[in-house]
């Protein structure tokens, strides 16, 4: 599975309630749309780390990383490099 | 035009303090009588500055022979707040009682709980250290993320950023704290036929920096809508003991020192006061800027955080949520 088809999986499922895909675009604003609050991030980071094997550093938890599918593919995709 | 801080000076730091404190009593006294119907008013005292002046609203609305006052400290309580809330229980002449909750929580598993969580960050820790959360993230436009400190006895500080789920168990765990404070609180209201009183002042009530069924439930909430300068004012004009009128504010909840800045506010409560109070009235981040001494990045993301902690926290404002609506209660 692609890590956007995991990450958006893990959105849909833990704060959605749904399978149906159409709910959620890949860049819509976690945070505009209130679909995650502030603790629902650290959530996510939590899943990331765990995940993807990665270590999100304070610095990078910021919305351009981690406020929408779209940035968060392309976050990990940095990490990854 | 006014500046925004020449407004927040003629709107909020030179409000009419008695006018303010007279339109608080004579509401508790009509929603006593109409509203609640109840007898009298429960106050815990702290020994900080919200409480203290809520206790003594309380008692100028309806006499300290309707009030009754409890000291409800645990092993992490401060001395200090404790005789000061000693000090304000004489001088308003109130019954009161002291009822330590450190066994009750120590049996429920609060302390054990918090701890298990705290090893798993710091596995050293144990009898003798100390531990406090600190808050970061808000000012930078960082997600608000927690730190945890823990102090050894011989005063070696350590800190470390917290995982998710021990950041959740340490506040599930100390949110004990609140709510057995709370049990009490209702043992003495029931028993008496009394309502109790809520001591939030509007930074904490807005913000949601409160405890769900803990220290956010209560029949009146006196001082919600007063900014903590204006509560600090208040305390000033009822005369109360200089001690609680320069106490600073603390949680009052971990065992090191913590300020409500360290643990949810991103700026100390007088900056914390103007950005709210500026945000509600519509300035800029440019103009929050001038206001505070802060950059104007750093401004935006004190707007923001307001915005978030309002989202973050609804819930703990609401009621529970019904599938139907109940029309006959007509609440």
């Amino acid at each position: 599975m692609s890590a956007e088809a995991q990450i958006r999986n893990y959105i849909l499922e833990n704060y959605l309630f749904t399978d149906d895909q159409s709910a959620l675009d890949s860049g819509d604003s976690f945070l505009d749309k209130g679909i995650l609050d502030s603790t629902g991030i650290l959530e996510v980071i939590y899943f990331l780390e765990d995940e993807f094997s990665i270590k999100v550093e304070d610095t990078e938890m910021v919305p351009e990383n981690l406020d929408s599918v779209n940035n968060i593919v392309a976050f990990i995709g940095r990490k990854s490099q | 035009m006014q500046s925004f801080s020449e407004r927040y000076e003629a709107e909020v730091l030179n409000f009419d303090r008695e006018q303010a404190a007279e339109h608080i009593c004579e509401t508790m006294r009509e929603l006593l009588r109409s509203k609640l119907r109840k007898r009298g008013l429960v106050v815990a005292v702290s020994g900080g500055i919200d409480s203290s002046v809520s206790a003594a609203l309380a008692v100028r609305a309806i006499g300290p022979k309707k009030c009754f006052f409890m000291q409800l400290p645990e092993v992490d309580s401060a001395e200090d707040t404790q005789s000061r809330s000693s000090q304000l229980i004489q001088h308003l002449g109130v019954e009161s009682t002291q009822h330590n909750i450190a066994s009750t929580l120590e049996a429920i598993g609060c302390y054990d709980a918090r701890d298990e969580a705290i090893k798993k960050t710091f596995p050293e820790y144990t009898d003798g250290w100390k531990n406090k959360i600190v808050i970061k993230g808000g000012i930078d436009g960082q997600v608000n993320h927690f730190m945890l400190v823990v102090q050894d006895p011989s005063g070696n500080l350590q800190e470390k950023r917290l995982d998710l789920r021990e950041y959740l168990q340490i506040v599930a765990a100390t949110n004990y704290k609140q709510r057995i404070r709370k049990t009490i609180e209702y043992y003495h209201a029931d028993r008496l036929n009394y309502a109790v009183v809520g001591t939030p002042n509007r930074l904490e009530y807005d913000q949601g920096f409160f405890v769900k069924n803990g220290d956010g439930s209560a029949d009146v909430k006196p001082i919600a809508h007063l900014y903590k300068t204006q509560v600090y004012a208040l305390a000033k004009h009822l005369g109360l003991p200089d001690s609680i009128c320069d106490a600073i504010p603390t949680t009052d909840t971990y065992s090191l020192p913590q300020g409500q800045d360290e643990f949810y506010f991103a700026l100390p409560y007088q900056e914390m006061d103007k950005a709210l109070w500026a945000h509600n009235h519509g300035a800029t981040a440019e103009e929050l800027a001038e206001m505070l001494g802060i950059s104007e990045d750093q401004a935006k993301f004190v707007k923001q955080d307001i915005d978030n902690k309002r989202k973050t926290t609804h819930y703990l404002h609401a009621k529970p949520y019904l599938i139907d609506p109940i029309a006959e209660l007509n609440l």
